[in-house]
């Protein structure tokens, strides 16, 4: 792969990679032994383990010219095994948290591996890790694709890449250490977030340089969704982690914001958050890989217009409804819960464009696992957006906050809306981007298919009986005037669900796990000898390429 | 570049645009989907006119119904005391026999009890009332500070060792650690203690070694646990004679007890429940004694 940039591209990397290395002595310097100083080994680390495969190419001739007539995928490849990986990792730790709430003694009695500081590294894990990897890897695939232009860099994609997970890995191995800034969805500290920052920037400017580069007049609308979903992270990142360090050498900070202003930039962030990065960019995702595979025609461009522009505007407003009945003023309450309303209709015209997206090629939905893993994606992205309008209404959420029920809710849509439109995505793009002719096993599919399914059902309905349970039982008055239950009856009542929602995890690891060996065998099968030429900016034929094994 | 043509399936046009393949139809939007966005407009701009939601620089609109969460919840907080009124003046009026022997009023003790005992009381007691190391098995009619409804609603009201100016207070002093007893006494009064409840450990060779424990415990614990080591309620001295044991009766655990001394904590709740709950959850407490003979 590194093989693939020119000596200089070589020696541009050495230099940053260095570069790298020495903020980490930097910050080890200034840190010593407070995790501080171990975030700077840790960067050290990650950086002398980037250098070594490039310093061990360095002198290689230098690539073939042609290269540039290609798209370029090697950074896309390096994604999405990072994907996975982060994946087996991310929804692994969900698995044990999630087996903590039934048996806390898997806490093991050390402070690393307490609820408190696990639970983040699945939620980073599984949104960040899994999530953000597949982003970046589909979206760079994407826009090439459909703007039928090789990446504007060549060295830039990798630092993306690279950066982005070193954030992750930062983020993570901070979590065990007791580093976070009690945001939730926005733990890292402020050394991270500024990484985080510049690498987010190269993002948007590779990306908009790519765009810039297209030989097709118009934006196909999974780029928008990809712009918006850069854009706006890029936004609401920046704003929400504003926050001063006590020292340069100390991992602590504190926030800007104070008090409920804190709180309301926090959850326009967090609900942004679900919007942005687990809506738009899975959107993107969506519009690309579900008609490429279902060879259908969009159903139509100006629902996709009315459902970006609808979803783009309504969900900046809503996340006051992560507050309802607090400190928070009531009219600020009232406002976030009827956009949510609003936002209804737009969601949905998504969801109903994918499906009818479907009409005329229903037949491969029933023949292929990995159509039908984009189907029932859109299937549950419609559920959990009605699921989650109506959770914003303030009579229904004084029922379901702070239950099970938005546990639910956030699995119902990534499990079932942004991991399996993920897996469908992928089993497509793999053997495009390997250039196989299909997945090693068509009926691993199938089966991580059915794993995902049922391990979908199994949480979401666990969690759906246990938050109606938990909030009926919270409000529940005897004839006397007083509660019926106490808390800890509630928690007992819990107890059978929360085994049946770590065996749903568990179910839904599992299917992560055969993927990962099918995509494994897929990458090591012969490649197919046909197509080579198809999958390129300017096909050699006149006219449009034909879409070869995606 | 292709230009537009007929979808077969759907009999529309595509829009002409192509890429790497993908095309999109131009079918208008669903009349269904604007009627349905219509509805939730209606609906937003609605409560809009009815609630507070917009700012107005330093205030906001209030909306036709004039209505506010706070003043909801002060009406909420309010209607509910009212409801509750009759029966908490009674409980507070009564005496805990009269209390006790009221089908009506024992009925509210067991379900407000068993509430306020799970949010107050089941961290450290459990949810059944029965403890766990450290903590005091509260069904077991062996009482530190007594047994009666009135001494338990002592206990509630201000603690143990707790914040509270009038809490009961009771320290159990490290012998071993600051030097009362050296470690051959520690072990022989753990004996002698031991011997109390378990007869059997009698044995004609270890005779000696409890009744040296014996007079250790005549001259050093006996101020407190008593004579006959049966305890004394006043300050809070276990009775010893019983196999019921808040740290453990082994022998290993009753010589950590000697050697570091004791000094449990209970807060006082006082300042977070009122005395009428106090007095439910005394009543409450009582009869889980009174229901495990």
């Amino acid at each position: 792969m590194i093989k693939q940039l020119t000596s200089s591209e070589r020696q541009g990397a050495a230099v940053l990679l260095g570069l790298l290395a020495a903020i980490g002595v930097l910050m080890a310097a200034l840190g010593r032994t407070g995790p501080f100083g171990i975030h700077g080994l840790i960067v050290i680390l990650f950086a002398l383990a980037l250098l070594f495969p490039v310093l061990s190419t360095f002198y290689e001739p230098e690539p073939d010219p042609e290269r540039l007539t290609y798209y370029y995928d090697d950074p896309i490849k390096a994604g999405i095994v990072l994907t996975m990986a982060w994946a087996v990792f991310g929804m692994f730790m969900g698995v044990w948290v999630a087996a903590q709430l039934a048996w806390p003694n898997l806490a093991f009695d050390a402070a690393w591996s307490t609820f408190g500081r696990l639970r983040p590294t699945h939620t980073t894990g599984v949104i960040f890790g899994f999530g953000g990897n597949a982003l970046i890897s589909t979206s760079l695939y994407v826009v090439q694709r459909t703007s039928r232009a090789r990446l504007a860099g060549q060295l830039s994609p990798w630092f993306v890449l690279m950066g982005y997970n070193l954030f992750c890995i930062l983020a993570v191995t901070g979590y065990f250490m007791g580093v976070t800034q009690s945001k939730e969805y926005a733990e890292p500290e402020w050394y991270a977030d500024l990484w985080l920052v510049i690498v987010w920037v190269s993002y948007f400017i590779l990306y908009i340089r790519t765009l810039a580069r297209r030989k097709e007049p118009h934006i196909y609308v999974a780029n928008w969704y990809y712009m918006a979903f850069i854009l706006v992270v890029a936004v609401l990142h920046i704003v929400n982690n504003i926050a001063v360090p006590i020292s340069w050498g100390s991992a602590k900070s504190y926030t800007v914001w104070a008090g409920v202003q804190d709180a309301m930039v926090q959850w326009w962030y967090g609900h942004n958050a679900v919007a942005f990065f687990l809506t738009s960019g899975f959107l993107g995702m969506l519009y690309y890989f579900l008609p490429v595979r279902a060879q259908r025609p969009i159903f139509s461009y100006r629902l996709s217009i009315l459902s970006f522009w609808g979803i783009t505007f309504f969900y900046m407003w809503v996340g006051s409804h992560h507050l309802h009945y607090t400190a928070l003023p009531h009219w600020v309450q009232n406002l976030g819960m009827t956009f949510s309303v609003m936002l209804l209709v737009p969601s949905w015209a998504s969801a109903g464009n994918a499906l009818l997206t479907l009409n005329g090629a229903w037949h491969r939905v029933r023949d292929d696992a990995t159509l039908r893993f984009m189907m029932v994606a859109a299937v549950f992205y419609g559920l959990s957006t009605f699921e989650g309008s109506f959770l914003a209404i303030r009579p229904v959420n004084a029922l379901s906050h702070y239950t099970d029920w938005t546990v639910a809710h956030v699995h119902a849509g990534v499990l079932g809306w942004v991991a399996l439109i993920t897996f469908g995505s992928i089993y497509t793009l793999v053997p495009s981007l390997w250039k196989r002719e299909r997945m090693y096993s068509p009926v691993l599919v199938e089966v991580h298919f059915w794993l995902a399914i049922a391990g979908t059902l199994v949480y979401v309905f666990a969690m759906w009986n246990s938050g109606i349970i938990q909030g009926l039982m919270w409000r529940t008055y005897t004839a006397d005037g007083t509660l019926a239950y106490s808390f800890v009856d509630s928690l007992v009542a819990m107890y059978p669900y929360y085994i049946a929602r770590t065996f749903g995890g568990f179910l839904f690891l599992l299917g992560t796990l055969v993927g990962c060996y099918n995509i494994w065998m897929t990458v090591r099968a012969a490649p197919a000898t046909a197509g080579r030429r198809l999958d390129v900016p300017e096909p050699d034929g006149a006219g449009m390429a034909p879409s070869p094994a995606e | 570049m292709s230009v537009e043509e007929l979808d077969p399936v759907s009999g529309h046009r595509t829009t002409g645009h192509v890429w790497n393949g993908i095309k999109e139809l131009d079918t208008p939007v669903p009349r269904g989907v604007l009627i349905f966005l219509i509805v939730t407009h209606i609906f937003a701009v609605t409560w809009w006119f009815v609630m507070p939601t917009w700012p107005l620089g330093t205030t906001y609109t209030k909306g036709l119904l004039d209505t506010d969460q706070r003043k909801i919840v002060e009406q909420k907080i309010v209607d509910a005391e009212a409801q509750r009124a009759p029966w908490v003046d009674r409980i507070e009026k009564a005496s805990f026999d009269e209390i006790l022997a009221d089908p009506k009023m024992m009925e509210i003790v067991k379900t407000t009890g068993h509430r306020l005992f799970g949010d107050n009381c089941a961290a450290c007691h459990r949810r059944d009332g029965k403890g766990r190391s450290n903590y005091p098995n509260l069904t077991d009619h062996d009482w530190i500070w007594g047994g009666g409804p009135e001494a338990i609603m002592q206990t509630i009201t201000t603690g143990v060792n707790s914040s509270n100016a009038k809490s009961r207070i009771s320290q159990m002093p490290a012998f071993g650690r600051d030097g009362m007893l050296d470690p051959g006494q520690v072990d022989n009064v753990a004996a002698y203690v031991y011997s109390l409840s378990h007869p059997d450990y009698s044995t004609p060779e270890r005779i000696k070694q409890i009744e040296a424990g014996r007079q250790v415990f005549l001259t050093t614990c006996a101020a407190c646990h008593g004579q006959d080591a049966k305890g004394n309620q006043e300050v809070g001295a276990p009775n010893l004679t019983d196999n019921y044991w808040i740290y453990g009766g082994d022998i290993g655990t009753i010589i950590t007890t000697i050697h570091g001394g004791r000094e449990g904590h209970m807060p006082t709740w006082d300042e977070r429940l009122t005395p009428a709950q106090i007095k439910i959850l005394a009543t409450y407490v009582y009869s889980l004694g009174v229901e495990n003979p």
